[in-house]
């Protein structure tokens, strides 16, 4: 399979991590659409403001018209998302179980399987891959740098086929960051809260150091 | 535009003179003696945050607030923030008139959602209604302001048939703030009930707000309501010297934050981030010029009417030393920040 041409984005969800990714995608010079729970309408000023230059959106055709899916919505509500329009599609998730606004949620917090799974079972035809889910906004928004700029910071990549990878790989250098092969979906874990790379706001060079140690090793 | 000044605090636990950590009940004495100090050295607000976690002395912040108000004569006396989706808007609204009356007009709410979760198991609510219960109580809590009869129906809460709230306030209406934390949509709902926005910047550098600021202004256009002055909070700690403060700070911010960490899959501070954030992100910890020239420039910056420091994020700092920062902040601080932001020093800075 050959990686997929990426032209448009399509982002669901409109809070802070869904505009700081539209605002870097716009700045690679994708076209994005964004959605947040519902009307469009609701986003309309927040993305003028936040993210200028993308396009609010329903959510099922934000889905129904991106190359590539952003799912940055609380992990809580994926039930939501519009499957049908994502079938077929690559997806990025950025999301994280967070307890403190999901709620508690033993369905979403077993240990033996990472959230990205749950999401690629409830999207059977969809292609997930992990990314951006470890970084905080603030860093994503400040530390998005052109390519070979010193400094530059990684995020980690994980998923299943190797010409999604390699597509989601090309989609992050795009947006201002070094990709990290992170592995495969079951390996998505380690991107989770609670392991060494969470939170991760480093060099390539240091987040796959990170991503060797297990959930107890944490390094000061 | 002139620029008001205050401190939070959480009342966390300091060490007193013995060393040893100082019990709830004498760190809730010792954010009365610091809002006294505050008031005399010219600090415009103190603000009290609601928590319900060991490490923090303040859960009802207006009884603190009662406290202050009878021995203090002109600090503004605000919470920061009242959980109000685990609150019942009816008793946050008497209460805080009740300070207001105590104060002689000097109470001020700052409403939010809170930064952690444990009291809505401890009042009983459940978090996945954390958005409903919010929208709803802040809705009611809106029409209380007017003071006058309230008919009210939702899901959260019995339904109101033109109830009439007592006390009423001294000035007619409660100066009423939202604490925002980066969610857009909070910052539009701000807008729309046309409340102040208070922007909790604990992380990150400060110039990254404001896209929030303006967003803010351009929903009050839209809404037809108020703009009002924007304010920030940010965490710090002032003593005499930039490498005495960093050393008193570190110790307990970092115990507090890695306990915090733990809760949430982050794995603990490094030195280097602590050190990166106080040389551009969002803790202003040094002498009272580095506190001022950092301050100063965020202001500028995010254009915000109002600054309160979170001093007591030291954590287990000594009583006197965080005593001393509040003295810093009232008299050399404040004063340093107001010059430099009259003085134009900043423009030619970049």
């Amino acid at each position: 399979m050959a990686p997929t041409k990426i032209r448009t984005v399509g982002i669901l969800g409109a809070g802070k991590v869904g505009t700081v990714l539209a605002r870097l995608a716009i700045s690679a010079g994708y076209e994005v659409l964004i959605a947040g729970s519902g009307d469009p309408e609701k986003i309309a000023l927040t993305i003028d403001v936040l993210a200028p230059g993308a396009v609010p959106a329903w959510p099922a055709q934000a889905a129904r018209h991106a190359d590539l899916v952003i799912l940055a919505l609380p992990l809580s509500k994926y039930r939501s998302l519009p499957i049908d329009e994502m079938a077929g599609k690559l997806v990025v998730d950025a999301m994280n179980y967070w307890w403190e606004t999901d709620g508690e949620r033993t369905d979403l917090a077993d240990p033996e399987t990472p959230t990205s799974q749950i999401i690629q079972t409830f999207l059977p035809t969809s292609r997930v891959v992990k990314a951006f889910n470890h970084m905080g906004y603030h860093d994503l928004d400040e530390q998005a740098r052109p390519s070979g700029q010193a400094g530059r910071k990684a995020i980690a990549v994980a998923g299943t086929e190797r010409a999604d990878i390699e597509t989601v790989e090309g989609f992050v250098e795009s947006m201002g960051f070094d990709p990290v092969l992170a592995g495969s979906l079951v390996d998505s874990r380690k991107l989770q809260p609670g392991w060494p790379a969470f939170g991760a706001n480093l060099s390539a060079g240091e987040l796959r150091r990170l991503l060797e140690l297990g959930p107890a090793d944490r390094p000061r | 535009m002139s620029i008001e000044f205050g401190i939070d605090s959480f009342g966390d636990l300091p060490r007193g003179a013995d060393g040893n950590v100082v019990s709830h009940a004498q760190a809730i004495r010792y954010v009365v003696d610091e809002a006294v100090l505050a008031d005399q050295v010219g600090i415009d607000v103190v603000a009290l945050g609601e928590h319900h976690r060991p490490e923090y002395s303040i859960s009802s912040p207006e009884t603190v607030l009662a406290g202050i108000a009878t021995k203090t004569s002109r600090i503004r006396l605000a919470s920061g923030v009242t959980v109000l989706s685990s609150d019942d808007p009816v008793r946050v609204f008497q209460r805080f008139a009740t300070v207001d009356a105590l104060s002689n007009g000097r109470a001020e709410v700052i409403l939010g959602r809170g930064s952690f979760t444990e009291s809505f198991p401890l009042f009983g609510y459940d978090l996945k209604d954390y958005e409903i219960l919010f929208e709803e109580k802040i809705d009611l809590f809106h029409k209380l302001l007017d003071e006058t009869p309230v008919s009210w129906k939702g899901t959260t809460r019995a339904a109101l048939d033109q109830a009439d709230v007592f006390p009423k306030t001294q000035s007619g209406r409660l100066t009423t703030w939202v604490g925002v934390g980066g969610s857009p949509q909070s910052v539009v709902r701000t807008a729309r009930y046309g409340f102040r926005l208070m922007l909790a910047i604990i992380g990150g550098q400060p110039a990254r707000f404001a896209p929030y600021v303006d967003l803010y202004r351009r929903a009050t256009e839209q809404f037809g309501t108020a703009a009002l002055p924007v304010g920030m909070h940010s965490p710090g700690f002032v003593a005499d010297t930039d490498e005495e403060a960093r050393e008193l700070f570190y110790p307990g911010y970092r115990e507090i934050r890695d306990r915090i960490g733990a809760l949430r899959g982050w794995p603990p501070l490094r030195r280097a981030e602590f050190d990166a954030d106080v040389a551009t992100g969002s803790l202003y910890v040094g002498s009272p010029e580095t506190v001022a020239r950092k301050m100063a420039d965020a202001i500028q910056a995010l254009d915000v009417g109002r600054f309160d420091l979170i001093y007591s994020a030291a954590g287990t700092v000594d009583a006197g030393a965080r005593l001393h920062a509040v003295e810093l902040y009232g008299t050399k601080v404040i004063p340093m920040v107001r010059d430099l932001l009259s003085s134009g020093k900043l423009a030619s800075r970049g």
